[in-house]
């Protein structure tokens, strides 16, 4: 049975008996599990666990593909997004998605982040300078591309097209941020600028990150998930799992007994 | 930068309304390019029904009997449509004959011995010459082709071939240039380069490593591409080959100018014949209403041919990437 | 080691790489050769009347193809006009929808058979459908024969361009909650742009040569004229009629008007290479 953390917080999404399928594969056995408001919360475990397949399942990102489905419960403040009523272009407005590879598209670094507000919102021109302006600060960005912003998002860095893409998916105000290994494409300058970036957004944002660097996790987040092979196998405060994890499993993959 | 609160987000309200306005969008986006691409689909059974329609009192009158019939009377009205595809499929396959090796030997160049830094300068010159239009290579094929071949290519063929017992009556008759050999040799040039190109696309698929481990054991060059490359992308050439000769079956120009335009059944390759095509391009401009129908049954039959060599075609590349585990 | 199997290993490797080379370079003589015959013929009849007087009557002087350049260009840039939405927009169908739909894989089979289906059988198509029902031979049919040539190109090449594009960008577009078919256009199609209009050339290319399905639907004519719905003065059937009759300026006239072609088809081949290698490795 996972730990359930002793909380006074809000839950922000609540996943109840969720068994996910590809095809007739089971990729996630039974998840049960709460995630914090404005906290950040990582998933980690080895190759394969399934802890992007849950990463996921909160935006709905696999009903693009047919073959995969989730059968259970998410609630996103009350409402169950695996509703099939549900309008899954609403939803990834509200929870945004930043990649493991940086995907500016073909535009102009402005474009890029005037695309997402642009699809539910009227702004003026002003006032979408100031947004673009704001997101691409919030990512610790801005004072390096503020004199480019006409130029093609493909001209910058990987470091910097990551947090393009991280301005990109604030810039419209989402609730909730899911982050799927965002640093593992990244050189450790970057890595520490996107790691800074995630303990601000706190603040504001519901994070979810997933990682294979448990270093990182230990580092950026308040709540941890260990998952193996599509179980979630321990879930608390960060501290208490690295500290002293209630689990064997747990202990045997966090001091590095496999990988 | 604060973050801008007096930055209006729009209400639940109307997020809702632009979502719903989207789901129209998408609907409407999907049906549209579904049209669109249905309409491939639609003009294929177009032309399929259309040409029948045309054909029909042709076909009422001759029956299937129409494909062997060896005739071709205008003035009473009597047709038939053997000597066209004669025609069409003896200088397709001397066009098959004399490309493919020379394709095969163009690939294996342009993949094996070349130097690298000619390899696509060279190769995009093949893929220029398979641009080229075919009403260019017809042209090439009357002025200059055709004399040197009377002059030069004809007599050598009489006197070496033609002495044989067996190909004696096949390099026979009169030696102007022209005729089926001609159209042959002329649609050879016009394919070449297309079965070249697609020849050694296929080629470069082949995994360097196959190649480097047979060179490994010591191979050849010669024996890499007889024992790894070819087998490994035989299916792909032979499409490959295919392809090139569902274009040689349908091609006009080509072969118009040099094929003699002639409704009879000669025995020697240089004597003058038609392909479907070809006649077609001729008789069409004065064709009255029953010679028409002729013409669309005979349009009608080359369809059916190249489509059934296209769709083998098709069948064998799509067969030999799904071997090698590729999506189709 | 057997010293004799090896030599004859040797010798075959030998005579089958020259072989090759062989072959190449037959291939390169025949380019050359035929470039060659095309220019000396064909620089003969460039000159200031070709392109503005209009093609000559039979048995009189002179004469120029500014007819059939006009016309041929008209005709090519409604094919354009017609053919480049409907086949990207049938290619984004099937790199989008493609995957879930069982009739896109027959679509794509018979695209692909249409590619290599005879012109001259398009032609005679269109012929029975509108030619014959409208009672005449017009500019607009010449353009519908053509574009039954151009669609299945351009949806092939779109349709393989936007499978490249890697899944996690239309995944980042998605995760936005963007709508589908903003997605498609404005995220993937752009990001394969470059390919796309790649396509393109290579389309307007291969049916700015062809010939046989404008017999059928725009014949010819022999006065300079801008009515797309009558005979309309072509390229390729001026030079199908004047190469092979008697008369030397016409003959001459072929020549002039093969060398334009075949400059115009090579120009957009060569743009369009240069200009996608140039774009893919930037």
């Amino acid at each position: 049975m996972p730990t359930t953390p002793i909380v006074a917080e809000k839950t922000a999404i609540e996943v109840s008996n969720l068994n996910f399928f590809y095809g007739t594969f089971k990729g996630l056995k039974d998840i049960n599990l709460n995630i914090a408001e404005h906290k950040v919360t990582a998933f980690i475990g080895p190759s394969g666990c399934g802890k992007s397949t849950l990463l996921r399942t909160f935006n709905r990102m696999y009903s693009l593909y047919p073959g995969q489905r989730a059968e259970g419960q998410i609630k996103l403040y009350g409402q169950d997004i695996l509703d099939p009523g549900q309008d899954l272009n609403l939803l990834r407005a509200r929870v945004g998605m930043v990649f493991q590879k940086p995907t500016p598209f073909p535009m102009s670094i402005y474009d890029n982040i005037a695309f997402g507000v642009r699809l539910y919102e009227n702004l003026n021109r002003s006032d979408m300078d100031d947004r673009v302006e704001w997101a691409l600060s919030k990512a610790a960005i801005w004072n390096e591309v503020k004199d480019k912003l006409g130029q093609s998002g493909l001209s910058l860095s990987g470091g910097q097209q990551q947090r393009l893409c991280i301005a990109r998916g604030i810039a419209v105000k989402p609730s909730v941020l899911l982050l799927d290994e965002p640093t593992s494409a990244l050189d450790p300058i970057s890595t520490g600028k996107v790691e800074e970036l995630i303990s601000t957004l706190k603040n504001e944002y519901t994070v979810v990150i997933v990682t294979h660097n448990m270093q990182q996790a230990a580092r950026v987040s308040d709540y941890t998930a260990y998952m193996y092979l599509g179980e979630l196998i321990e879930f608390g405060q960060t501290e208490a799992i690295f500290m002293k994890p209630n689990r064997q499993e747990t202990e045997d993959y966090i001091t590095g007994r496999f990988g | 930068m604060s973050q801008p609160a007096e930055t209006p987000i729009l209400s639940a309200g109307a997020r809702l309304a632009v979502a719903k306005r989207q789901q129209l969008q998408d609907k409407f986006f999907h049906a549209l390019t579904l049209g669109f691409s249905l309409l491939v689909l639609v003009a294929l059974m177009g032309i399929l029904v259309s040409l029948v329609v045309n054909a029909w009192p042709a076909l009422q009158k001759f029956g299937v009997g129409f494909i062997w019939r060896v005739e071709w009377d205008i003035i009473n009205q009597e047709f038939g449509a053997a000597i066209a595809i004669f025609g069409t499929v003896v200088s397709a396959c001397i066009a098959l004959l004399i490309a493919v090796p020379l394709s095969f030997g163009i690939a294996v160049f342009l993949t094996e011995t070349c130097p690298v830094a000619l390899r696509r300068p060279l190769g995009t010159a093949i893929e220029l010459l398979a641009a080229v239009p075919s009403i260019i290579y017809g042209m090439f094929g009357l002025f200059v082709f055709a004399p040197l071949f009377a002059e030069y290519g004809q007599p050598a063929l009489q006197s070496t071939l033609g002495q044989m017992p067996i190909f004696s009556s096949l390099f026979g008759g009169a030696m102007n240039g022209i005729g089926i050999l001609a159209a042959g040799i002329v649609l050879a040039f016009m394919i070449l380069p297309f079965i070249a190109a697609v020849m050694r696309d296929v080629f470069e698929i082949v995994p360097p490593v196959l190649r480097e481990s047979a060179y490994g054991i010591g191979c050849s060059t010669w024996e890499v591409v007889r024992n790894i490359v070819l087998p490994y992308t035989q299916k792909g050439v032979i499409g490959g080959v295919m392809l090139g000769l569902g274009r040689a079956l349908g091609e006009t120009m080509a072969v118009t100018f040099v094929i003699g335009n002639s409704q009879r059944l000669g025995s020697s390759l240089f004597s003058p014949g038609t392909s479907i095509a070809s006649t077609l391009a001729n008789e069409f401009g004065e064709a009255d209403d029953f010679h028409l129908s002729t013409l669309f049954a005979l349009g009608f039959l080359l369809f059916v041919i190249t489509f059934v060599v296209l769709s083998l075609a098709k069948w064998m590349t799509v067969r030999s990437e799904k071997s090698k585990g590729a999506k189709t | 080691m057997d010293l004799n199997l090896y030599k004859r290993r040797r010798l075959t490797n030998q005579v089958g790489l020259t072989l090759s080379m062989f072959a190449m370079a037959l291939g390169l003589f025949v380019l050359l050769w035929i470039l060659f015959v095309l220019f000396k013929n064909g620089l003969q009849s460039i000159d200031w009347a070709m392109f503005t007087q209009s093609t000559p009557a039979p048995g009189s002087e002179g004469g120029g193809l500014a007819n059939a350049i006009v016309g041929s260009l008209m005709i090519v840039v409604t094919t354009a006009l017609v053919s480049t939405p409907i086949g990207i927009l049938a290619g984004v169908y099937l790199a989008e929808y493609g995957d879930q739909s069982k009739i896109a894989g027959v679509t794509r089979f018979v695209t692909d058979i249409m590619l290599s289906a005879p012109s001259i059988v398009l032609g005679l198509f269109v012929y029975a459908i509108w030619v014959a029902q409208a009672k005449h031979f017009s500019g607009w049919a010449g353009s519908m024969a053509l574009s039954l040539i151009a669609i299945p190109v351009i949806v092939r090449t779109t349709e393989n361009m936007l499978r490249l594009v890697p899944g996690s960008l239309r995944e980042a577009a998605f995760a936005l909650g963007a709508p589908r078919w903003k997605v498609a256009t404005l995220i993937t199609l752009r990001a394969a742009q470059t390919g796309v209009i790649t396509g393109l050339l290579l389309a307007l290319a291969r049916i700015s040569g062809e010939t046989a399905p404008l017999l059928f639907t725009a014949l010819n004519n022999q006065f300079f004229s801008l009515d797309m719905n009558a005979p309309m003065a072509n390229l390729p059937v001026v030079i199908f009629q004047f190469a092979m009759s008697p008369y030397d300026n016409w003959v001459r006239l072929a020549w002039g008007g093969a060398l334009l072609i075949t400059l115009t088809v090579l120009f957009l081949n060569i743009l369009a290479r240069v200009f996608f290698r140039d774009k893919v490795q930037s």
